[in-house]
């Protein structure tokens, strides 16, 4: 039976690591966090489990998993169901505010190819800054509106933006600041800690079981998981960002999803985009 | 969906209940409120099964002990810390009485 296997080459390739770190209070913890070292175990895990998948395929989810999806997903990309989303952001990208200046005024090199850098670690703030908050906090530093988070507005903004970052490897970046490292470990921690009704963590379906069906879904792998987003879903009838799949898992397992951007997601988007550095910004993506 | 999941409760409280174990057994197993327990083993009969756990078949060889049962659908992380089964009785997803409905079904498999 597969399923046992799995789960000690898990162990044996990851969770040791892993869940020594969380079983420890950290200023027992006897080895130092290594988040480049996680990296390079966590992108090992996943080149070694699934030896056919090119490493830059693992972007395109579930449609990396096998040659059927793959096929799917290579005839969605023809008429690709995200293109309103992604004409509708560039335009709103473009339009001015009502005081003048616009988005490009809030990014470097004015919003365009930066998706890759997101999320970033502001020194001033001491906390992680995604895109979709740095785009609200732009509006709301030019007297706009903040917009939701999950879906329509923000999700056409951010496609647009991945769309210019297309190819660009995730380039995430953990500066000497102490509290960039915590909030890179409480990020590895709410990633690996079961929680909720039905025990799951977020790696128990996307690093233990990517592949499998979970009914009639395919499990994405965690290496690249965040790359194609947002993504437009069949199931949603329409996009969602990172903010709505974060709370759609945590939904599924019968848990209380937290806040869009709260500290804690904030600080999951930095430890699952900094262990899919050098993998190529595919979004916006497609899925059944 | 919920008024079912009620439905259900008070069928399996009922004495009306042990009599039919197996039948009960199966719907629970099948319920998605419930043991939903095709996301991730295909079951005959079931439709639309995951993959991620072992297809439910020839049971009663292979764990003559209905106590075994018992404790695999009452918290499976006892044998195996790693697993994602759920503890169905641990987390009082299920009830005592429902497992063991549930446990009747499978011993038919
Ligand atoms: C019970 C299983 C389960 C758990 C636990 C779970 N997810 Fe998911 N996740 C899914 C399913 C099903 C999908 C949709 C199919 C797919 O794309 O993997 C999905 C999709 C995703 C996607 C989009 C992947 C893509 O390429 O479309 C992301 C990102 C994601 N999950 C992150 C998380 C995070 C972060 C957690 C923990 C907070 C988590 N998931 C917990 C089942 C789960
Ligand atoms: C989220 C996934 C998941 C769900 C839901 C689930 N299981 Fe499992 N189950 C597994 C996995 C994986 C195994 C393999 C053993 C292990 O992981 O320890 C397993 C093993 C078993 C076994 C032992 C099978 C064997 O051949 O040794 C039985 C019996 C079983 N499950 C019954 C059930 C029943 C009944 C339900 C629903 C009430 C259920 N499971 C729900 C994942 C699941």
């Amino acid at each position: 039976m597969r399923a046992c296997a799995l789960f000690s080459s898990v162990l044996t390739a990851l969770g040791f690591a892993v869940f020594v770190a969380t079983a420890l209070p950290p200023a027992r913890a006897a080895d130092a966090p290594d988040p480049a070292a996680d990296a390079k175990a966590f992108r090992d895990y996943f080149v070694k489990k699934f030896p056919k998948v090119k490493l830059d395929d693992f972007v395109n989810g579930p449609y990396s998993m096998n040659e059927d999806m793959r096929k799917q997903w290579e005839e969605k990309e023809q008429f690709p169901p995200y293109e309103f989303a992604l004409e509708a952001g560039k335009e709103m990208f473009a339009t001015p505010f009502k005081n003048g200046k616009s988005y490009a005024d809030c990014f470097a090199n004015g919003g365009i190819g930066v998706r890759q850098n997101y999320p970033m670690f502001d020194e001033k703030e001491g906390k992680v800054v995604t895109l979709e908050l740095a785009l609200n906090r732009c509006r709301e530093a030019n007297g706009e509106k903040p917009y939701s988070y999950v879906k329509d507005e923000m999700a056409s903004l951010t496609a647009y933006m991945a769309f210019t970052s297309r190819g660009k490897p995730f380039d995430i970046k953990i500066p000497a600041d102490p509290r960039a490292l915590e909030a890179y470990q409480e990020g590895k921690r709410y990633f690996y800690t079961r929680r909720g009704q039905l025990n799951f963590s977020c790696a128990t379906c996307h690093v233990q079981s990517p592949g499998e069906r979970i009914r009639a879904e395919t499990l994405a792998p965690a290496l690249g998981i965040l790359n194609a987003m947002p993504i437009y879903r069949s199931e949603w009838s329409g996009m969602g960002t990172i903010s709505r799949r974060f709370t759609t898992c945590n939904s599924q397992i019968r848990g209380v999803p937290l806040e869009p951007q709260s500290d804690e997601y904030r600080n999951l988007e930095y430890y699952l985009s900094y262990v899919s550095n050098g993998l190529p910004i595919s979004g916006p993506g497609a899925r059944p | 969906m919920r008024a079912a999941a009620v439905a259900f409760a008070m069928l399996t409280a009922g004495p009306a209940a042990a009599q039919s174990g197996p039948a009960d057994g199966q719907k629970l197993a099948f319920d998605r409120g419930k043991g939903n327990c095709l996301t991730c083993h295909e079951i005959t009969g079931g439709d639309l099964p995951g993959t991620i756990g072992p297809k439910l078949e020839n049971i009663k060889s292979k764990y003559p002990d209905r106590g075994d049962l018992v404790a695999i659908l009452t918290d499976e992380t006892r044998r195996n810390p790693q697993t994602v089964m759920p503890p169905f009785g641990r987390n009082r997803i299920l009830t005592e009485q429902e497992i063991n409905a549930i446990v009747d079904f499978l011993q038919t498999l």
